[in-house]
């Protein structure tokens, strides 16, 4: 029929079943970056992701800075996790420099980091919990952090830039009678985010959104080279506190979580699991710390290394953060090399995204316990 | 730090800039990076402080230990090299022989120098045989003075749990030139992407950061950069920032 | 003068020189009336540019609570936002978009630059990929210093926009 149409009213077939749609960077669930999605109908073809929207230099602006003026903006990528971002540079700046740590400000630095890992784990939950439509997951996390924070503010002076961590130890001993307000805020935070379960991760709402969506087999999880949480779902048991402990982890007492199913609910489980066996390391720290002690080595102005090449890591809030530090007997660092979790993290999108519906898409995006800022530096 | 103290730090920065290029091009001669061939042992000792330093007297018991192509003066102020990781150095030269140099060897960490036409099948090796099955991070690092770009991958592995404190980092370099035209220029590498999956984005950031082509790259697009960047790889060190 | 143009042909005349009589008369209450309904209910759009973010997340949350002082929580379409608040950093591949956000925005709008990167480039002031300040993409009406601002210090610069929200004229 259509073809005794006159010539005016015919209409050419475009093959329409694919649509590239942009998804951010102006969009409420992508964050600071934009993901380039193909659909057909309602379901992911293909996903290229497009960060860089807050890459800043941080690597080149350290090679103009002295290793002490390098720590405020090396902290800058994750300001909500800036202990743990620092933590590795401080490593390898130990390394360089050949300084040995004081026993207590070793136990400062991991009840820092800890509470540090809670502070950012909490965040990334309130984000996840409103981009899945959870309001009262928005609400409750970003109200228990600051608990969290307060402490944080007693020890360092900040609410989440703290420029704790020096080369050598820490910035300054912890407040007068630290000890009894720890515990009581973290046993009160533990029970808190006990109760998290009842809302959040038993709630059959967000079973049914999260299960079975962007399932990652432990097979490509380990080929492409995943990290944090996105590995520990998918069944490996790799967390750099136990494989590779670095100031006083070994003499804690913990243990790390590890699920199987690989999927987005999994995913979004481990970091709240591990909250929870922050808190345990904690309260092990607080009770072994030594009570007093030096906290810091004394540095010279213009610290200066010799001819080495570091690589040290830690376990962040988003999976193992390596730093690699070249020097040059300078005393600034002839390059520094940022290896961020979300940005190892990044390249099992495509593969997550693919065949999934669109609805499901910040579902598994803000599983991958990914922060645009860190993966960009 | 207070304030005060790294307002004059920069001040002194600022005077200690100028002859800075200068400088390092004279002195080029005597701080050969990261010393290839032998596995240098003043590193060392640098970074393990709560070793003692003892005097280079006892020299010549331990060299058997690692007789080959080290200077026997050099091996002297170290206890020993840490054992496992030595035995997986040999296993990569033994196998490969002098197209594989250990750089280094410490505490948990290995670093083996190989020229780009042997990387991947070197890759290859590390992959298949000791069981590194990703890469951590690929940083790129320029060195003017010796006219090449390094590309270092560090390698780690999640299913071998002997393994999971090491990180082999795997070094090559390619040759550097000085106007570059990322992408056409002859400062390319061969992509291990076909080996370890986990570098590609790595890759990627290399390539815009510092210029190197990746051959066999399924895409070398631009990652971290604005598309319109136009200027020279902003890693390289003759990339000046405004101010400094 | 105004009888002369109720004739059929000079109606849009009259009317129109009606309207402007009517907006003098009326144009001060009744463009307080405007601001004031306007000042109350600000919707910011959700546009995250750098890790500022974190610290409006905060301010949003329940212990400093924006909306208490007519600041709504960031939301996902701009063409329902008269407010933007450019959470930090704006790197060079970001302005484009920020500007092209800011263009899509129906009028009234105003911004509030968070941040010592938004201001002047902040830390980043070296930086090869960052724009010293937002200024030269958009006009900003309030500068909330710090790195990052406390919550407090976005909510100060907040209700420093209501108030300069009050004295406007109205658009």
């Amino acid at each position: 029929m259509t073809a005794q149409l006159p010539p005016g009213l015919q209409l050419e077939k475009v093959d329409e079943r694919i649509m590239t749609l942009n998804v951010g960077p102006q969009h409420p669930g992508s964050g600071h970056m934009r993901l380039i999605v193909q659909v057909d109908g309602d379901y992911i073809v293909a996903c290229d992701p497009d960060p860089g929207y807050v890459h800043r230099g941080e690597e080149k602006m350290a090679e103009y800075r002295n290793y002490i003026t390098n720590i405020p903006h090396l902290e800058r990528p994750v300001i909500h996790d800036s202990c743990n971002i620092l933590y590795p540079y401080c490593l390898a700046v130990e390394e360089i420099l050949g300084l040995e740590v004081p026993e207590r400000a070793k136990y400062v630095r991991v009840i820092a980091s800890e509470l540090n890992r809670c502070v950012y784990t909490m965040y990334w939950l309130a984000i996840y919990g409103i981009f899945l439509g959870h309001s009262t997951m928005f609400m409750w996390p970003a109200g228990d952090r600051e608990l969290l924070i307060d402490l944080l503010e007693k020890i360092t002076g900040a609410r989440v830039t703290h420029a704790y961590f020096v080369p050598g130890g820490i910035r300054n001993d912890l407040p007068a009678n630290f000890e009894d307000v720890c515990l009581r805020q973290v046993n009160y935070f533990e029970k808190r985010i006990k109760e998290y379960a009842d809302i959040f991760y038993d709630n059959p709402i967000l079973i049914s959104r999260t299960e079975n969506t962007g399932i990652l087999s432990r097979q490509d999880a380990i080929r492409l080279g995943t990290t944090g949480s996105v590995l520990r779902a998918s069944g490996v048991d790799f967390d750099i506190r136990k494989k590779e402990p670095y100031d006083v982890y070994e003499n804690l007492d913990f243990q790390t979580n590890v699920l199987q199913s690989g999927d987005s609910y999994a995913r979004s489980k481990i970091p709240w699991l591990d909250m929870l066996e922050s808190c345990r390391i904690i309260r092990d720290a607080l009770k072994k710390m030594p009570k007093s002690g030096a906290v810091r080595v004394k540095l010279k102005p213009n610290p200066k290394g010799g001819d080495v090449e570091v690589y040290r890591r830690v376990e962040s809030g988003r999976g193992a953060l390596g730093m690699h530090v070249i020097s040059k007997s300078k005393p600034e660092p002839y390059r520094v090399k940022i290896s961020v979790g979300s940005f190892r993290n990044l390249i099992c999108m495509p593969y997550l995204l693919r065949g999934e519906k669109l609805g499901n898409m910040p579902a598994v995006y803000w599983s991958l316990n990914y922060w645009p800022v860190e993966a960009d530096r | 730090m207070s304030s005060s103290d790294t307002t004059e730090t920069n001040t002194k920065k600022k005077r200690t800039r100028k002859p800075r290029t200068t400088k390092s091009k004279t002195k080029k001669p005597e701080e050969t990076t990261p010393a290839p061939a032998e596995i240098t042992t003043p590193e060392t000792s640098t970074l393990v402080p709560s070793e003692p330093e003892p005097a280079p007297a006892p020299v010549e018991e331990i060299v058997p230990e690692t007789e080959e192509k080290v200077e026997t003066e050099d091996v002297a102020p170290q206890v020993e090299l840490p054992k496992f990781e030595k035995s997986l150095a040999d296993k990569v030269t033994q196998k490969f022989g002098s197209k594989a140099e250990v750089a280094y060897i410490k505490q948990n960490r290995i670093r083996i120098n190989v020229k780009k036409e042997d990387i991947k099948d070197v890759a290859s090796y590390i992959r298949d045989e000791l069981n590194f099955d990703h890469a951590e991070s690929v940083s790129g690092v320029d060195y003017p003075d010796e006219n090449k770009i390094e590309a270092v991958y560090h390698l780690g592995s999640y299913t071998d749990p002997e393994l999971s404190k090491q990180i082999l980092a795997l070094a090559t370099s390619a040759p550097r030139e000085e106007n570059p035209n990322p992408g056409r220029d002859s400062t390319r590498l061969p992509s291990l992407r076909d080996v370890f999956y986990s570098v590609e984005f790595h890759e990627r950031e290399c390539f815009e950061m510092l210029g190197v082509y990746f051959d066999d790259h399924p895409d070398n697009r631009r990652l971290l950069l604005p598309e319109d960047w136009a200027d020279i790889p902003p890693l390289r060190k003759d990339f000046d920032i405004k101010g400094r | 003068m105004l009888k002369e143009l109720v004739t059929p042909h000079g109606v849009n005349a009259f009317v129109g020189k009606l309207g402007d009589i009517l907006v003098k008369a009326i144009d001060e209450p009744l463009g307080y009336a405007i601001n004031w309904s306007r000042l109350w209910s600000l919707w910011p759009v959700h546009i995250e540019t750098a890790c500022c973010s974190v610290e409006f997340g905060a301010a949003s949350g329940p212990r400093y609570d924006v909306e208490r002082f007519g600041i709504i929580e960031a939301f996902g379409s701009l063409r329902q936002c008269d407010l933007v608040v450019v959470q930090g950093t704006i790197t060079r591949k970001m302005a484009p978009r920020l500007r092209l956000v800011y263009d899509q925005m129906p009028e009234p709008k105003y911004v509030i630059a968070m941040g010592a990167c938004a201001i002047t480039g902040g830390l980043y002031f070296d930086s090869y990929n960052v724009l010293p300040g937002i200024d030269g993409v958009i006009p900003v009406d309030v500068y909330v210093p710090g790195c990052p601002p406390r919550p407090e210090t976005l909510i100060q610069g907040c209700m420093l926009l209501q108030e300069k929200i009050k004295r406007m004229k109205a658009r």
